[in-house]
């Protein structure tokens, strides 16, 4: 694989993401790697070709937002709204992950080894996310399709006004929020969890030591019983 | 936005270049906080009868000189005084209220930003390379310092309103976010006796929890009375003469990255300022929790 090396201490931001918006015939099938991110925000986002991206070190807020195709690797933590509004592809992040992972994500796969800060998969739209973490307060929040895996602890109400997202957490989960709920983990889930592990570098964790979570479907409809709270 | 930074430095023999190590924190967060910069550093203790006070005057060639001569004429006290243009640092054994009465009546355009045995306080309006350069910041030495750049949301853009702000002796508190409640709780405050210097929403914040601990509270009672009491985002990064403190609102609203060395350990709203520090790439990095209290002791 062609490999290409950018360093941020030296070129400006904006004349590497020009260059990863290259046309696809240029980039697809090359490797480039992106030196002393140093935090900076907005680091390849926006990719629409095949090509590989290494970030290597921290990268600030919305790190490979809007992401279709390309693989981007984050070798250290990554700031708010990594992988935002990601729309296929692969986003990895070995270190953690601040607030808003994934937010509003409608394909492709993030996956976070460490931690993930408040709001992970927030408005989920069909990306599927595994952190092998925790995940913080509200993640899930309105989450509409696509699915989390935590393999870590959840933290206060999680899957609020959920609506068909899956969310999968071994460990711990501080609260519920309204209208999630437990539930059976059926065939289909359970081969869909089988292969986001597989596909997240966890295949040695075994499927049966998660709970499914997801939603109680009692907001999709106007109750009579609730006209006197408006 | 705003952004914070603090520094803590462990080892001994950095302590001399605590004011270079932490130019790039703040140069890193003047995107965060281009209209005013400030900076609390706490020092080798003064005399034990001794306290000293960081001054501000309106103007860079005020006569600080003139301010000593007419101290020692009216006080019979003499006091030493190291100055920086519009800013000094005045030592003397005299009661802290006598200092601030005879300030307030024969200098009222001099304002007080800090009293204490370690603190010295300096902060003005402009980018933080600006006032760095204005208060030769590169060359602090100290234990550990707080730090502060600010994008005004909330109240005007003066000197008086940039952070850190200070209550009591040896305290400070610096804020991104902003709060609800603080005119109520000023309310509270003012109605204990508290005087305030500005309607800024921080300066509740930091002498509330002045006020609660001088009620008696540990820093952590005062923190907790703190999660109680404020309503609205932050991330608080407070000093005092012997530590450095963080918390951040239950939701996590507004950041806060930790990067903890043998040698120190550094906070700031991003990553983009801890990233030029020595070694960083070895430090123990993480994002502290929300409603969880941080604190560091020198």
């Amino acid at each position: 694989m062609e490999s290409l090396k950018f360093d941020l201490a030296a070129t400006p931001l904006r004349e590497v993401n020009q260059y990863l918006h290259s046309p696809a015939s240029e980039l697809n099938g090359k490797h480039v790697v992106i030196h002393n991110p140093n935090g900076a925000h907005n680091i390849a986002v926006g990719l629409k070709s095949d090509v590989q991206v290494t970030i290597d070190g921290h990268a600030g807020y919305y790190a490979a937002g809007m992401n279709q195709l390309a693989n981007v690797v984050v070798t250290g933590s990554a700031g708010t709204g990594v992988a935002e509004n990601m729309m296929s592809g692969v986003v990895h992040v070995k270190g953690f992950a601040s607030n808003a992972a994934g937010a509003t994500a409608q394909g492709g796969l993030l996956i976070i080894d460490g931690d993930a800060g408040l709001r992970c998969g927030i408005s989920l739209k069909g990306a599927d996310i595994v952190v092998g973490g925790s995940v913080g307060s509200f993640s899930a929040f309105m989450a509409q399709a696509g699915n989390l895996v935590v393999l870590g602890d959840a933290g206060e109400a999680l899957g609020d006004s959920l609506y068909e997202a899956r969310l999968f957490v071994r460990g711990e989960v501080k609260s519920l929020g309204a209208d999630c709920e437990e539930k059976p983990m059926d065939d289909e889930a359970r081969q869909i969890l089988v292969d986001l592990l597989a596909k997240s570098g966890h295949a040695d964790v075994s499927p049966d030591s998660f709970k499914l979570f997801g939603s109680a479907r009692t907001l999709y409809n106007f109750h009579v019983d609730n006209a006197g709270a408006y | 936005m705003c952004g914070i930074v603090g520094l803590l430095v462990k080892n001994p023999s950095m302590r001399a270049n605590i004011g270079e190590l932490m130019m790039p924190m703040l140069i890193g967060m003047t995107e965060r906080g281009p209209d005013s910069a400030g900076m609390a550093v706490f020092t080798a203790p003064v005399a034990g009868n001794e306290l000293k006070y960081s001054l501000y005057a309106p103007t860079m060639d005020f006569n600080w000189q003139g301010l000593a001569h007419d101290f020692d004429a009216h006080l019979g006290s003499k006091v030493s005084l190291s100055t920086k243009g519009n800013h000094a640092i005045l030592i003397s054994h005299l009661e802290t209220p006598t200092i601030k009465t005879w300030i307030k009546e024969h200098y009222p355009q001099v304002h007080m930003l800090s009293v204490g045995q370690s603190i010295d306080v300096y902060k003005d309006t402009g980018l933080p390379a600006d006032v760095a350069a204005r208060y030769d910041l590169p060359q602090l030495s100290g234990t550990h310092l707080v730090g502060h750049t600010r994008m005004a949301t909330e109240s005007a853009i003066t000197p008086a309103h940039a952070h850190p702000f200070t209550a009591g002796r040896d305290w400070c508190l610096v804020h991104n976010g902003s709060l609800s409640n603080a005119n109520s709780l000023r309310r509270k405050l003012q109605h204990e006796g508290i005087d305030f210097e500005t309607d800024n929403d921080t300066e509740a914040a930091c002498r509330f929890l002045e006020w609660r601990m001088r009620e008696g509270d540990d820093l952590k009672t005062a923190l907790e009375h703190g999660f109680d009491e404020l309503d609205g985002f932050y991330t608080l990064l407070m000093g005092t003469k012997d530590q450095l403190a963080l918390i951040r609102d239950p939701f996590a609203c507004k950041p806060a990255v930790v990067a903890e060395h043998d040698d120190y350990v550094a906070i700031a709203s991003e990553f983009r300022s801890l990233a030029h520090l020595p070694d960083v790439k070895n430090a123990h990095v993480f994002e502290p929790s929300p409603k969880e209290m941080y604190v560091w002791k020198v």
